[in-house]
């Protein structure tokens, strides 16, 4: 007699796939949130991966839900092991966890229900059909219409042999019959009733968010070096460059990409590279030269935990302090951190007006975690975003830094006027010739850094949540905010306000009067030391009273978050 | 005067009697000779060096970069618009040392640019250590026991590396350089010059009496083919100016990008197809 796991009452469903890299688990994700989504529930997923090609062990978090669902937990409601080693994820499973697989190979203290899909995957025709088998078991414990996979599959292999298209049907068959026999035997029961129309919403990444910001605004040349995990927005992007016309060159290295993006803004593109914060650390010395000379520049960063080459394939919040601090010399940049997919992609896209109306670089600081995050959110609206050239048309008479009463120069193109348009990584006179004279240094030290004022006046507020007037305000930036959000639900303290920052460089002068009559500052942070904590200290003499920080190379869990804002107490 | 002069007064870095003056000479000359060219769509790209600041006593544009880093903007300034006439210049530090791995890989995406190295080998600005060129033996503040590594051969590089257009001049023959600058810019795809000159400064060995003596203009010699254009290259003894390789016809960088293959607008002229983004965005229900 099999254990019966009543998930009724769940508002949502968290399903995690696990198998070795090879095994077609992100196949699996794929069909699996297309379908429910097509369904008309909402799904999340996100994978936690090792670096490698093939084997190890990796796994997928999918959250169904007919409410919004867009944030990781630990929770594992249904487990489809397509490898039985469970080892990294013993310390998520619990009594509750309803695991369907090979019994008598599965390292687990709990209970397992048996079923192989390697056998029903042979039996329809080959191993590499378990993850269709896993499919139709899925779909069917959720009531999804088989007919649905069935279409999918036909039109998914549709150039292929008959002989792989019907081993595929089969497999889905197969898994479709377990499923039913679940449900009929009582086994597992869920309730999942679909809301939202599936065409209202669009589920996409965050590699597919920010790589459409940077189409929406107006980026046309992107020169980047592969490094996990910013290869995703590259790829993303090579792939529309047909379609959209514009360049996509693979850099020899992280120091050229970034010059090359100089180069392109210099004449008159929107240039853009994508990296990590190893490879941002070569383009430290561009960065500085994007300061002297004014050019603009916007750069992603997906973090990954370092230092060095840390750990590949996961995430953290560790290179703050890299983003601010890169480059030798004072200059001005801007960094934004996306907290969710509608940021990224609006965030992203502003990021090229931004940089060409301040003639500074602009970085946009996601993570492994974001970059993997995939949600249905509703369709964006274009309208906010719009594409602003900032370059002039130039004079015979045209000085790249004629002084001005805000610092800003009108930005010539070559080959666009009568002028000449000369730039320098020397310090320059107006005309952007060489000088040392001391007087000119000093004025276009001013000139470049007066901007920051104006920057700092326009910088996004973070955006308030909970308990406006709370008195124990939770702090964070960035990725974290969907599981801050559900947490301090679900911790339900009626003291706690919560400051997400999507814009960490440079801070408003105006963040002052949000922390200011805080009791208690609790700062939530993927990294180490609290690098966000320590800039608002620098910035405004506050100190956090409470460090919740994580470096595992995970993203926060909920429960986790749960767990810590339950405890934390007002006085 | 020549239209590239500055109607300005400079005072230029160079030491007296610098190689640097004959180079500019050529440059001027070969530019002025280039009718086709029109001024404000000629665009210098240099790095950081004595050789990198030619471009500040040029009436042109220009984007004075990073040591190391001029191959790269090149590349994307030439990539943006490909109606401009982009020259990057630099030393043999500048190009061949820092800048090593983007002059490897931009001989290979065969960029229609033309590259102008000044090799005087030796760091000028740096006060004397030893280049990538440098012979052995030379005796520098820093190479105390003298230059051991085996020097660093441009010409054969580019030329194994596929450069579709490779030549060596020197500064003392101004005709002859200012005559393989203006091939190198009517040339169609990467052309490079090495162009030898003396550091009257701080290479006591390689001198303008050292080079009038070790160099020899290439008379007899088929500059189409690969493998003899290699063994000039590598021959021991005398350094021969003039065209090494060259090869016409080639596409270019910019000839295989999709976004130029019905359009040759520079990018800056473009819009962004809006109604397209919403198409795609929506591709993701």
């Amino acid at each position: 007699m099999n254990k019966r796991y009543d998930f009724s009452d769940h508002t949502d469903i968290a399903i995690v796939l696990s198998g070795e890299a090879g095994q077609g688990i992100k196949t699996l994700e794929y069909v699996l949130t297309r379908l429910l989504k097509k369904q008309g529930l909402n799904v999340f997923s996100c994978k936690e991966y090792m670096s490698r090609v093939r084997g190890g062990l990796n796994s997928i978090q999918i959250r169904i839900s007919p409410e919004k669902v867009d944030a990781w937990v630990d929770r594992i409601d249904i487990l489809i092991p397509l490898n039985p080693d469970l080892s990294r994820l013993e310390h998520r499973i619990s009594s509750k966890t309803m695991i369907i697989g090979e019994k008598e190979k599965i390292t687990t203290k709990q209970p397992v229900i048996e079923f192989s899909f390697q056998a029903a995957a042979e039996a329809a025709g080959g191993k590499k059909y378990a993850n269709t088998v896993a499919s139709g078991l899925i779909l069917s414990l959720l009531h999804v219409d088989p007919s649905l996979l069935d279409t999918y599959l036909s039109q998914k292999f549709v150039d292929k042999p008959q002989k792989i298209i019907d081993a595929n049907l089969e497999a889905a068959k197969l898994g479709v019959k377990k499923g039913r026999a679940l449900v009929e035997k009582g086994v597992v029961k869920i309730q999942m009733v679909p809301v939202s129309k599936s065409d209202e919403k669009i589920l996409v990444n965050g590699s597919q968010a920010v790589g459409m910001g940077a189409i929406a605004g107006g980026c046309d040349f992107v020169s980047s070096y592969p490094m996990s995990p910013g290869t995703g927005v590259l790829e993303f992007l090579a792939g529309q460059s047909n379609a959209f016309s514009f360049v996509v060159e693979q850099a020899e290295d992280e120091i050229a990409a970034l010059n090359m993006v100089l180069g392109a803004w210099y004449a008159g593109a929107r240039g853009f590279a994508t990296t990590s914060g190893g490879g941002f650390a070569l383009m430290g010395e561009a960065m500085s030269l994007a300061g002297i000379t004014e050019t603009p520049a916007v750069v992603h960063i997906a973090q990954r935990p370092g230092p060095a080459t840390g750990l590949p394939t996961r995430t953290e919040q560790g290179d703050l302090n890299l983003a601010l601090y890169s480059g030798h010399g004072d200059f001005v940049r801007a960094i934004f951190a996306p907290g969710n997919l509608d940021q990224a992609f609006y965030l992203t896209a502003n990021a090229f007006n931004l940089a060409d109306a301040y003639q500074i670089p602009v970085l946009i600081l996601t993570d492994q975690y974001l970059m993997d995050s995939a949600y249905t959110i509703p369709v964006w609206d274009l309208d906010p975003v719009s594409v602003k050239k900032g370059f002039v048309k130039t004079d015979s008479d045209y000085c790249r830094y004629r002084y001005t009463r805000n610092g800003l120069s009108p930005r010539g193109v070559p080959g666009y006027g009568k002028g000449l348009v000369c730039v320098d990584s020397d310090e320059h006179d107006e005309k952007g010739r060489i000088t040392e004279d001391w007087k000119t240094r000093e004025k276009m030290m001013k000139k470049r850094m007066k901007r920051l004022k104006v920057l700092e006046d326009k910088a996004l507020m973070p955006s308030v949540h909970g308990n406006p007037d709370g008195d124990i305000v939770v702090v964070a930036w960035g990725s974290p905010h969907n599981m801050v959000l559900s947490a301090l639900q679900n911790a339900g303290n009626p003291r706690m306000k919560y400051l997400h920052f999507s814009q960490v460089y440079p801070l408003n002068p105006r963040v002052r009067d949000t922390i200011e009559g805080a009791k208690k500052l609790v700062l939530v942070e993927n990294n180490y030391s609290g690098q966000f904590g320590d800039l608002l200290f620098k910035t405004f003499g506050r100190k956090m009273n409470e460090k919740i920080l994580l470096s595992n190379g995970f993203p926060f869990s909920t429960e986790f978050l749960t767990r810590k804002f339950k405890k934390i107490q007002g006085d | 005067m020549s239209k590239y002069e500055l109607p300005f007064d400079i005072d230029m870095a160079w030491c007296p009697g610098c190689g640097n003056f004959q180079i500019r000479k050529s440059i001027l000359s070969a530019l002025d000779e280039l009718g086709q060219v029109h001024q404000t769509d000629v665009v210098f790209v240099s790095g950081i060096g004595q050789a990198a600041k030619m471009p500040q006593y040029l009436n042109v544009n220009y984007f004075n970069g990073l040591h190391g880093r001029a191959l790269p903007v090149a590349l994307a300034v030439k990539a943006a618009n490909p109606s401009l006439t982009v020259i990057a210049e630099g030393g043999d530090g500048d190009m061949y040392g820092e800048g090593g791995n983007h002059f490897l890989h931009n001989i290979r995406r065969n960029i229609d640019i033309t590259h102008i190295v000044h090799n005087n080998m030796v760091y000028g600005l740096t006060k004397g250590q030893a280049s990538p060129t440098s012979q052995p033996g030379m005796k520098t503040g820093v190479q105390v026991n003298g230059v051991v590594n085996e020097p660093f051969n441009p010409l054969a590089v580019a030329i194994s590396l596929g450069a579709s257009f490779v030549a060596r001049a020197y500064s003392g023959e101004i005709e002859q350089t200012k005559d393989l600058i203006k091939m190198a810019v009517n040339h169609k795809g990467y052309a490079m010059i090495d162009v030898l000159h003396p550091c009257v400064s701080f290479n006591k060995v390689n001198t303008f009496k050292w080079y009038e003596e070790n160099t020899y203009k290439i008379e007899t010699h088929d500059e189409t083919n690969r493998s003899k254009a290699w063994e000039l290259a590598i021959k021991p003894g005398k350094l021969g100016l003039g065209v090494y390789y060259k090869n016409e016809g080639g596409k270019t960088f910019t000839d295989s990008l999709s976004c130029y293959q019905k359009d040759r607008s520079p990018l800056y002229k473009r819009k962004r197809n809006q109604k397209k983004l919403a198409e795609l965005i929506h591709s993701w229900i």
